[in-house]
């Protein structure tokens, strides 16, 4: 028994010498993971299928002209507003916590119709700056409301953000009216990948830096997620990581939100189903996030693709539906598991 | 609540006089505001002679509009306190909790499922009967499980309520999405009210449909005050609460349906009311604060109405001040007590 005990020890020890980050839960084969993949790009496939051209006939050339761009654009906001969800779950210790639920993507929106109407003559980019820097003063203006706030349930925070998120948005819709916006702020708003085609979408790959950045930091955030207390005793900088999280956030969900628009729940649901499934480890969780992102992503737009072809249904609505329902469903189980 | 009970009574009883003083003085203060914004909304800008035949010619244009504003505010007050009384709390209200998303849910789901010919070939004031009807024991049945105490926590409820409207909001949008462009017409027009552009096809069966709910809220008003004292205390004094709990929300279904018919959602109406009520009057008794909600909703939404319509001339706005001033005082609720 000691013996066995000993040669494991050994192991390990061997394992983490040679840099290998072993999950506490034992081995795990690279199968799963690779399956998934697998997955994912069949996926992607059938996005890259459906659509009313005949991309193997005549309509060849939408294949790089609308569908390529379309099905990158899918794949890299599923995956970052996952991310984003992750990220905001674990440094506020809160699992139903994400961009939409305290607000990030009302600030983010609001900054880009003030972009619009203060500047009219500046470029996508400058509109986009303009549209993060909204969003990470308004995450951090929730988080510093947030610590006024004695929390008797973890469940105060997303009510307390929805209605924040509604009074901003309430604003946003203020300005818009008198800016005789209102038409165009639904279409921006209504997260949908129909317009998307090349040189429109192009922003986005910079979600996939932040997306490389918080793989890089994950351990960071795991260990913030233990609370402040244990992440300053083991060295770490609270408030400077807590900083660059929101800062990253702030990224993703501007970027998103100015090129695609709002996508409801999805940083809600998709970490916690993974959670559900393989615990808490964030950097071993951190690509099936990214993949479980992808595939609600793509499956939402390919039905609103197809339901009244050859019109669209925007995939915020589809979205809108499948996770409210998964949501209701997490909050249900979670009742019964731990009596919050 | 048993504890403290004793200390309660002498207090209230050392100054019943002064107490009862400051109410009368409160509610009068309340009717001549109430008169005086009726009189400037009748009177404003109008050049001719006052009750001369032309004055009455504009007037009376704007007299529906009046009898709109007294109607929802009505209905949103005596709702939300009811509403408030027998869940408990004075946080939720029956529109954040997603009543009037359920009601454009199931008008869309009707001209979905049964298209806006054959409902146009109904008679519409049945049509309106029957629709009314359909909302009514669909959230009655919804509202009762939710509330039925299975949830057991106030914060779930809350949280179940939020994404549940929600989820019907996108479900609403994502049927009319598939709606053919003249059913989305009729549907349009029946949905989208607003104060100043209200449904008034059918007044005449909203205000004696009001008029006797309201009757009926003020009838059981004692009752009210019973079934504050929770559900123990209430079965106690000889209450079957769960059938008082039934009847109070089928009522205040009806109330919610009324107004959403006339002018849409309203998210922070009731609340704004509601909590403003009780402030004022300082009491539980629901014969005073059911009053003095009426008239505090109806002083602000009309002084709104009358500042955004005749002053500023941005009548399309009016709603959306409503809500913000409106979440905001959520907000700062929440704030100032340091919890929910």
């Amino acid at each position: 028994m000691s013996e066995l005990t000993t040669r494991r020890r050994v192991t390990d020890v061997d394992a983490l010498s040679h840099g290998d980050r072993r999950s506490p839960l034992g081995r795990r084969s690279p199968w799963p993971v690779l399956i998934g993949v697998a997955a994912t790009v069949a996926l992607l496939c059938v996005s890259l299928l459906v659509g009313v051209a005949d991309i193997t006939g005549d309509g060849a050339e939408f294949l790089w002209i609308t569908r390529v761009p379309r099905t990158a654009s899918l794949m890299l906001a599923g995956a970052s507003m996952a991310m984003a969800g992750l990220v905001m779950q674990l440094m506020t210790q809160n699992r139903f916590v994400e961009p939409t639920t305290v607000g990030t993507t009302e600030w983010a929106g609001l900054g880009l119709l003030l972009a619009y109407i203060l500047v009219p003559s500046a470029g996508v980019a400058l509109k986009t700056v303009i549209a993060v820097v909204f969003a990470f003063v308004g995450t951090l203006v929730f988080f510093a409301f947030l610590r006024r706030v004695t929390l008797k349930s973890s469940l105060i925070v997303p009510i307390v953000g929805i209605m924040f998120g509604a009074v901003v948005g309430a604003v946003t819709t203020f300005l818009a009216i008198q800016a005789n916006l209102l038409q165009v702020l639904g279409a921006w708003f209504m997260g949908r990948f129909t317009g998307i085609e090349i040189g429109r979408y192009e922003l986005l790959w910079i979600v996939a830096v932040v997306a490389i950045a918080v793989a890089i930091t994950a351990d960071r955030f795991t260990v913030a997620g233990l609370g402040k207390d244990v992440a300053t005793n083991v060295g770490l900088n609270y408030e400077r990581i807590v900083l660059f999280g929101v800062g990253l956030v702030a990224i993703t969900t501007g970027i998103v939100t100015v090129v695609i628009g709002m996508l409801p729940f999805l940083g809600l649901i998709v970490p916690n189903l993974v959670s559900l499934v393989r615990g808490d480890d964030l950097r071993s969780n951190l690509p099936w996030v990214f993949l479980a992102g992808i595939w609600v992503v793509t499956v939402c737009d390919i039905v609103g693709r197809i339901v009244i072809m050859p019109f669209e249904v925007p995939t915020s609505l589809v979205l809108g539906v499948v996770g409210a329902a998964v949501f209701l469903a997490l909050l249900l189980r979670t009742r019964r598991t731990d009596a919050r | 609540m048993l504890a403290d009970a004793p200390s309660l009574v002498p207090a209230r009883s050392a100054t019943p006089r002064a107490h009862h003083r400051r109410f009368r003085l409160l509610t009068a203060a309340l009717v001549a505001a109430a008169l005086l914004v009726t009189a400037l909304l009748l009177g404003w800008d109008n050049r001719f002679e006052p009750f001369s035949d032309r004055w009455w010619r504009i007037s009376s244009m704007r007299t529906s509009t009046i009898a709109v504003i007294a109607l929802v505010t009505f209905c949103q007050a005596f709702a939300t306190v009811a509403f408030q009384t027998v869940t408990h709390n004075r946080i939720l209200t029956p529109s954040i909790m997603g009543f009037e998303s359920l009601y454009v849910l199931v008008q869309t789901t009707v001209v979905f499922v049964f298209g806006a010919t054959s409902v146009v070939g109904l008679e519409p004031t049945a049509r309106f009967v029957v629709q009314s009807a359909a909302m009514v024991a669909f959230a009655v049945v919804l509202y009762s499980w939710l509330l039925s105490g299975r949830l057991g926590n106030l914060h779930v409820m809350l949280l179940v309520g939020i994404v549940l409207g929600a989820g019907m909001g996108s479900a609403s949008s994502f049927l009319q999405q598939l709606l053919d462009p003249s059913e989305f017409d009729v549907l349009r027009a029946r949905l989208f009210g607003s104060i100043g552009n209200a449904n008034t096809d059918f007044l005449w069966i909203v205000v004696p449909v009001c008029a006797a709910t309201g009757a009926a809220i003020w009838m059981i008003s004692r009752r009210l005050d019973v079934l504050a004292l929770g559900s123990d205390l209430s079965t106690n004094l000889g209450l079957r609460h769960r059938r008082q709990v039934m009847l109070v929300l089928t009522l205040v279904s009806v109330l919610m349906a009324m107004s959403t018919s006339l002018v849409g959602p309203m998210t922070f109406l009731g609340f704004l009311s509601a909590t403003l009520a009780y402030s004022l009057t300082d009491t539980h008794e629901h014969r005073r604060v059911l009053p003095v909600a009426w008239l505090v909703g109806f002083v602000t939404l009309a002084t709104a109405y009358l500042l955004l319509r005749h002053v500023f001339a941005l009548v399309d706005t009016v709603s959306i001040v409503v809500e913000l001033i409106g979440g905001a005082l959520f907000l700062a609720v929440i704030f100032r007590k340091g919890r929910l």
